[in-house]
Formats: structure tokens, sequence, C-alpha cells
């Protein structure tokens, strides 16, 4: 067991060394030497982090900023009525979506004119029906204005900006709140570690209505 | 500008350092051949990639901004590279996909590890189109054997009553056990008679020599930090460079092969990306493998009083007969699989299970020729960049939970769409198309009379495009994947393609399967290489890589790039002994 960890802080040193003259070493290589070793090393454990790594270029980008104050409390308050917080995980801005969809649009700037349009076209339309901007008006009416846009089947015509801006803008909330620890957490994606697979647990099978005795003429890993 | 002339001659200078280059470098190296190794793109070891990275440890969250497939993908390149532009002529489409990097696209390849079959080789003689390769499989099947021995691929040897014959055995690691939406494909596939099989995927399930057994983190794509699966860098290209014969030059981009005044190669000349100097390297032999397309280009750019349309290229075929595989996909969501109970379905790197070409295309009269695989993906995936994106266009096809419709249609917000999330998360299901084109002589790249990259190299301008053959081939992908999809009792994730959008196919170039373009053949005036891909008209120069290709197969051509590499460096071997070359 400890033989096998140190194959992996081997590895792990390896991985973060970087630089021409690192890889060209750890070509002729890396971790397991002996057969007990590579045996051993399929049951190995990885390392993970949730640190998150950002380069100079992309600092540089979170540096600038795009959305005005009031742009990004419109956005905070628009994607925290699309993702709400509920008793299984917290709401949008607490997953950090706010700031995702502000890096987006300086990371992906072609993003920038419709976003900005959009958040424009809610306040104007606020103001039109309700006197107010979007963020200054009660959830209720917030809402009212949402059911315009947010069902596209149904939403009338005139309302065909908004609706495009709300299918986008939806998305990017869904990214950024299920690309969260805390989203990921709440889809309850196990995997993204070292493990040795060996099919899928008899209570799906069940659920799909299939099972291993399909496919029992062939021998897997 | 002053060229600086290596003093040393090699004894072999290899272009490109993927598949075709790695197994050149390895196998020549290691029989005692002195090597210099040009590769275009730096140095890369898939120990540093980034494995187990979440998508929250990147403010992007993993977006393809800098990369087609992702943040945390291999790939260095992509369709577009700064500085190395290629054209195409009006009206038509090739979209050309590069990496630039050692060990070039097998870094971040899909892995699947497909044989030609018998009838590959000869098409024409099953339905009287292209031309039949000049060898058979036969002679190209122990190349392939000790291939799947050297590099390891998972997979089955199928049963004769399955019927299909035209997928050769080889020497398989177990395959993983399938997922349980895999079994669901399998079991509906079997009353629409569609074989669903284990696929042929070159990832360890066992440990090989130094490389450990897969530890199923579903990261393939990332380059495997154990090297556990397949590319040249983790597993060609370190026993090439512990034979001490191998000289690697990183980011060294090749402009062309020189030859004497007997018309024979003398070493390739190439700029340093490092100081932006010229450099030459003098050689007894010179092996391209480059890419196709790639190879191409440097046979088209070399060009001399001897040679002027280019070396190797009296035939006028280089560039000619450029084939890229056809590609289709549908998706469809399965109400049995909404809400799905949660467990690391991760697996390995790619499906567990597909569907090899299963039709007679001759018996069954269909419309088109040649066939096509069918890849499966979908499952609970690591939520990633672009999740359920469009949700507005599906999420109201199953109603609500207790069975009633939804008047407003699709889309929506608030507690309901959240819910919606966790609904869908992990009930898809994908379909995806790969296919044999018709090789015409009409599709081709040239060297583009007025553009040069940044380097001063003239650059390739394509001419592609899709024939009746490739398009009907299209059509019945989509037919296929709708009703296997409604025979699980699935719904279509979107719309199935139309005549309008030539049944969805996607543009030549994006299945970045690059073959052709120097193909082998026997009759020098109609194929620029014979069939040990050595030049017909310059005999210590070879090619490597996928551009000996006579035609495509309804397969991934790596595995075949491989076995060629191979059979034609033991050829140098074997000619350098006899003192032919
Ligand atoms: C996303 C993706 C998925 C794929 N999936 C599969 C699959 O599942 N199965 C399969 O069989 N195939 C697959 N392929 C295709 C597979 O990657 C290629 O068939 C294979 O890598 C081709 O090998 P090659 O040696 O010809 O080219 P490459 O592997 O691309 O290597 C060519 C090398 O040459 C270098 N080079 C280019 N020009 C020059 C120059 N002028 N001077 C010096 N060096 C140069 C490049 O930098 C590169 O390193 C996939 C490709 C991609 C991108
Ligand atoms: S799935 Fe297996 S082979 Fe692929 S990257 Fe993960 S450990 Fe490596």
């Amino acid at each position: 067991m400890d033989k096998q960890n140190n194959g992996m802080n081997r590895r792990t040193s390896l991985k973060y060394m970087g630089g021409a003259a690192a890889s060209l070493a750890s070509l002729s290589w890396v971790g397991c030497d002996s057969p007990e070793d590579t045996q051993e090393a399929h049951e190995h454990k990885h390392e993970t982090s949730d640190e998150l790594k950002i380069s100079e270029e992309d600092q540089k980008l979170m540096d600038q900023q795009f959305f005005t104050e009031h742009e990004m409390q419109t956005v905070t308050v628009l994607a925290n009525l699309i993702i709400p917080a509920d008793d299984r995980s917290g709401n949008a801005s607490g997953a950090g979506v706010p700031e995702f969809i502000e890096f987006m649009m300086k990371d992906q700037p072609w993003h920038q004119t419709g976003m900005r349009g959009g958040l424009r076209w809610l306040d104007i339309e606020s103001q039109r029906q309700f006197q107010s901007k979007f963020i200054e008006l009660s959830e209720k009416q917030q809402k009212q204005l949402l059911d315009q846009i947010a069902y596209p089947e149904v939403a009338d015509p005139r309302m065909s900006q908004g609706v495009n801006f709300f299918n986008n803008f939806r998305d990017f909330v869904a990214t950024g709140f299920f690309t969260s620890k805390m989203g990921i957490d709440d889809l309850e994606y196990k995997g993204n570690t070292a493990n040795v697979w060996k099919g899928s647990p008899p209570e799906v099978l069940e659920r799909l209505g299939v099972s291993y005795d399909d496919v029992s003429g062939w021998d897997f890993a | 500008m002053q060229i600086k002339e290596s003093p040393k001659t090699y004894d072999v200078c290899i272009v490109g350092s993927g598949a075709g280059g790695g197994m050149a470098a390895k196998t020549l190296a290691e029989a005692g051949a002195t090597v210099a190794l040009l590769e275009a793109g730096p140095m890369f070891d898939s120990a540093v990639g980034d494995m187990f990275k979440w998508p929250y440890q990147s403010p992007r969250r993993g977006a393809p901004t800098h990369r087609p497939f992702g943040e945390f993908d291999a790939a260095y390149g992509g369709w577009e590279i700064d500085g190395e532009p290629y054209t195409r002529a009006a009206g038509t489409q090739f979209d050309w996909f590069r990496s630039r990097m050692l060990g070039g696209r097998t870094n971040h390849f899909g892995r699947i590890s497909l044989r030609f079959g018998p009838k590959d080789f000869k098409r024409k003689s099953v339905d009287g189109l292209g031309d039949d390769w000049p060898i058979s499989y036969e002679d190209i099947k122990p190349y392939y054997d000790r291939i799947d021995k050297m590099i390891g691929v998972f997979g089955v040897n199928f049963d004769r009553s399955l019927g299909l014959d035209n997928e050769p055995d080889g020497f398989f690691l177990p395959p993983p056990t399938p997922r349980a939406y895999e079994l669901m494909v399998k079991k509906n596939c079997d009353k629409l008679d569609i074989p669903v099989v284990p696929s042929r995927l070159s990832i360890l399930t066992r440990p090989l020599g130094k490389r450990p057994a897969c530890h199923y983190c579903s990261q393939c794509n990332r380059g495997c930090s154990t090297h556990s699966n397949f590319s040249s860098p983790s597993v060609l290209l370190p026993p090439a460079l512990e034979t001490g014969n191998v000289t690697l030059i990183t980011n060294a981009m090749a402009r062309e092969v020189l030859t004497d005044e007997e018309g024979l190669a003398t070493g390739v000349s190439y700029v340093s990306k490092d100081d932006n100097m010229e450099y030459t390297i003098r050689a007894k032999t010179v092996v391209l493998a480059a890419s196709a397309c790639e190879t191409a280009r440097l046979m088209l750019n070399s060009k001399s009083s001897r040679y002027p349309n280019g070396l190797g290229n009296s035939s006028g075929m280089v560039g000619k007969y450029l084939m890229d595989s056809t590609g289709g996909d549908l998706a469809g969501i399965f109400p049995q699989m909404m809400d799905g109970i949660p467990y690391n379905e991760d697996g390995v790197g790619g499906m567990h299970m597909y569907m090899p070409w299963w039709i007679d295309n001759q018996k069954a009269k269909l419309d088109f020729p040649r066939g096509y695989h069918i890849e499966i993906w979908g499952g609970r995936n690591m939520p990633s960049y672009g999740f359920l994106g469009g949700i507005h266009n599906y999420n109201a096809k199953f109603g609500n939970r207790d069975g009633s419709q939804r008047p407003n249609g699709g889309g929506g917000y608030g507690a309901q769409l959240k819910d919606d999330y966790r609904r869908f998360y992990g009930a898809m299901v994908g379909f995806s198309g790969r296919g044999e084109p018709v090789a015409l002589e009409s599709n081709y790249c040239e060297i583009d009379p007025n553009v040069v990259d940044k380097w001063g190299i003239p650059v390739l301008r394509f001419n592609y495009e899709w024939s009746e053959h490739e398009i009907l081939q299209a059509k019945h992908m989509q037919d296929t994947f709708e009703e296997i999809i409604e025979t699980m009792g699935g719904k279509l994730l979107w719309n199935k393609a139309g005549a309008d959008s030539n049944y969805g196919i996607h543009a030549p170039g994006r299945i970045i399967h690059e073959v052709g373009v120097a193909r082998m053949g026997k009759d020098a005036k109609k194929a620029p290489v014979n069939e040990y891909c050595q030049s017909h008209d310059c005999k210590n120069l070879f090619v490597a890589d996928g551009s000996s290709f006579v035609s495509m197969a309804d397969k991934n051509p790596t595995w075949t790039i491989l076995a060629l590499s191979l059979r034609t460096s033991e050829y140098i071997i074997d000619q350098k002994k006899k003192g032919n070359i």
C-alpha cells in the first residue's frame, strides 16, 4: 500500500513539474516499475482537488469588469429566479453563477451585445409594464414578466427578443450552477475518481429492465 | 537568410510524431537506425494533463473558448491555428483539424481501434466504385496482430453467427462491462436485428508492460496521467527514445524535402519555432507522417527542376482522393432513465458497446454503397460546460411528475425548472454514425497559389464536396437512429435532420479522419506510392500516415495507420539490408 502511494506521489510530482525538460524526463518513466506495482496500480488512489487554478491570462480577464453594478444586480436577481434555493441546495448566486457569467462575457466577447441588450430589454419592458426597473419590482411582478418570456411555445411573438435572451440566459445559469461544486453535489454525480468499474448496480439494471444475462456470452474485465 | 545545416547525416528523418511517425520512430530506432524526428509542436506528456479536474476549478468551467473539445481536452490546436491558415475553393468545404504537439492527435483521440476487414481493401470488387487496394487483409493482418499485443486494445472476437464477417478477430484484453443504458440499447436493437457488441478501444483493462490498467475516470480525451490508454508519447516514443538512436526536435516545422540531382531525398529543411531560424537535417531516407494532408503539402511544396509538380508527384495524384468519414448524430431522452439512481457511471473514456456496420448493401438493395458504424454515448457524465443546454426544447415532452401535461410547453424557471434539470440529467442516449465515403479524384487539396503561412510556407487549398453516396448514407443514419430511439421508448432530443440539411451530414473534415492524398497503387501513373508506401518516383521517400489509404472504411483509421507504418518501417529496414535504398 505504501509502495503504491509512493508510485502515485512520484506521478503527482511529475504532473506539476511542467515544462519541456520535465516532460522529456518523464517519457522514460513513470511510477510503476515492478509487476506487483502495476497490479496494485489498478487500485491506486489519485489526489483530486477543488482548488481554483487561475492562469495569468484568466486573471487579467477577471481583473476587468464588464457588467455595471446595476447589470450585475439584475443578473443576480434573474439567476436566482431561474435557480432558487430549495431543500437540496442553494440558489444560483450561492453557486457563483453571476461571477461565472461576468467572466464568460470577457472570455467569449461575442456574447456581450446580446447579454447587455437583453438586460436592457428587460428593464425597458419592466418600465413599460410596471413603471420600474426589473430589480425594483416585487417578486410577483418579476415572475409576471418572466412568464411572458420563459415559455417559447406560448410566448407572444412581440416578445420574441426577450424569449431568445431568456433562453440563452437560462443556459448560462444552468451551466454555472450545475458545474459548481454545489450543483454537482445536487445532481449526485459520483464519478471523477479512480475506481474499478464492475458494471451498473442491480437497482439501475432493474429500473431499465435489463440484465447482464443478456451479455453472458462474453467475458468482461 | 542563413540556413543552419546539421553536421550529421541520419539514417532516417521522420516528419511528425503522431500515430504514424511514432510507430516509425520506434520500429526504425529499435532496429538500430539513427533517427531525426521532427515535430512541429511542443513537448507533451499526458502525465501533466488535466485529469480529474473539476469544471469549477476554472473560471470558464471548461468552456471550449480556446480548445474545440473543451478547456481540459489535450489537443493543442484545432480547426483554426493562428498563423497557419488554409483555404477552400469557392462553394466547397473542408475543415482541417490539426494538433500541434508531441504525439499529434493521438493524445486526445477517441481510442476506437478497429481493424479494416477483408472487404475494406477490395471495395471496387464489391460495388464497382473507387479502387481496390494493392494489398489484402492477409498482407496486413500480421501487423495488426502485433499492434494489438504491443499497444493493448480491449474487445471480443465476434461469434460467426452474428454475421459480422468484415470485422476481423484480434488479440483483445477483456472489454469493460456494459453500462446499464448500453444494455438497454442492445436489448432493443436485438429486436431490430442490429447487433450491439463490446467496443474495441485501445485502453488497458489489464496492466501491460510498464503501463498500469485503467482506473475508469472516463477522461481519455484529456490524456491519461497513468498512460493506460494509447497515445504516441505514452506508448511509442518512450521505447524509441530509450534506444538512444532518436534525436527528437520539437517546435520544428518542416518546410520541404530536399533532393539531389539524381532525384533522391537528401533530408528535410525546417523552421524552428524556438528561434525562428532555418535548419536542414540530412538523412539517407525520409519518412513523412505529418498527418495525411500535411504530408501532401510537404510533397507538393518540395519542387525542383526534376520535380516541377512536387516530389513524388509525377502521377499528379498527390492531394487527390482526399477522404473524411461521414458523420451524423441523433439523441433521445428516455423516461425510464429520468430521475436516475445516482452511481458512478464513468467507466472508460468512451463507449463500452457499439454497433459495427451490419447490412450487406447489395443484398439489402440499399440506395447507397458502403456502411457506417454507430457509436453510443449518454448517461450520467460529469456535468460540464453546456449542461442540458436548450432544455426549453424538451422539458415539456414528458409532462409533470404527476403525469399532467404542461400547458405552456417547454422552458420555465424556478423550482420546477431546477427539478427538471435533476430529472433530465443522465436520461439521454445519443447515436453517432461514422461511415465510409467513396474516394473521388474530385475531392482534393492542392497548394494555394496566393497564400502562405507565417513562415512563408505555401498553404493548402481544399476542394471537397459530398456526393449522393454519402448523403443517402446520412439519411439512412437518421432513419435508423430514430427507429432505435423509438423502439427504446424514448423521444427525440432534437428534430431529425431532413433533405434541406443533407440529412445532417457533418461538413467534410469534421470527423477528423483525413486519409488519402498519396494513395498506394501498383501503377505509378495512378498512385504516388507503392504498396509499401514508398514513392514510385523517389525510392528513399516514404509516407507513414493515412495518406496512403486507397479507400476509407466504416471504421476509424488509426489502427490501420499504425499497421501500415510498422509494415513500411520494416520494409525500409529490409531494403536497407539488401542495399536497395
Ligand atoms: C477528437 C478526435 C477523435 C478521434 N477519434 C479517433 C478514434 O476514435 N479512432 C481513430 O482511429 N482515430 C480517431 N481520430 C483520428 C486520429 O487521431 C488520427 O487518425 C491519427 O492521430 C493520425 O495519425 P497521424 O500520425 O497521421 O497524424 P497525427 O497524429 O495528427 O500526427 C501528425 C503530427 O505531425 C506534426 N506535423 C504536422 N505538420 C508538420 C510539419 N510540417 N513539420 C513537422 N511536424 C508536423 C503534427 O504536429 C502532429 O504531431 C480522432 C481524432 C480527433 C482529433
Ligand atoms: S478512463 Fe482509463 S485510460 Fe482513460 S484517462 Fe481514465 S484511467 Fe486513463
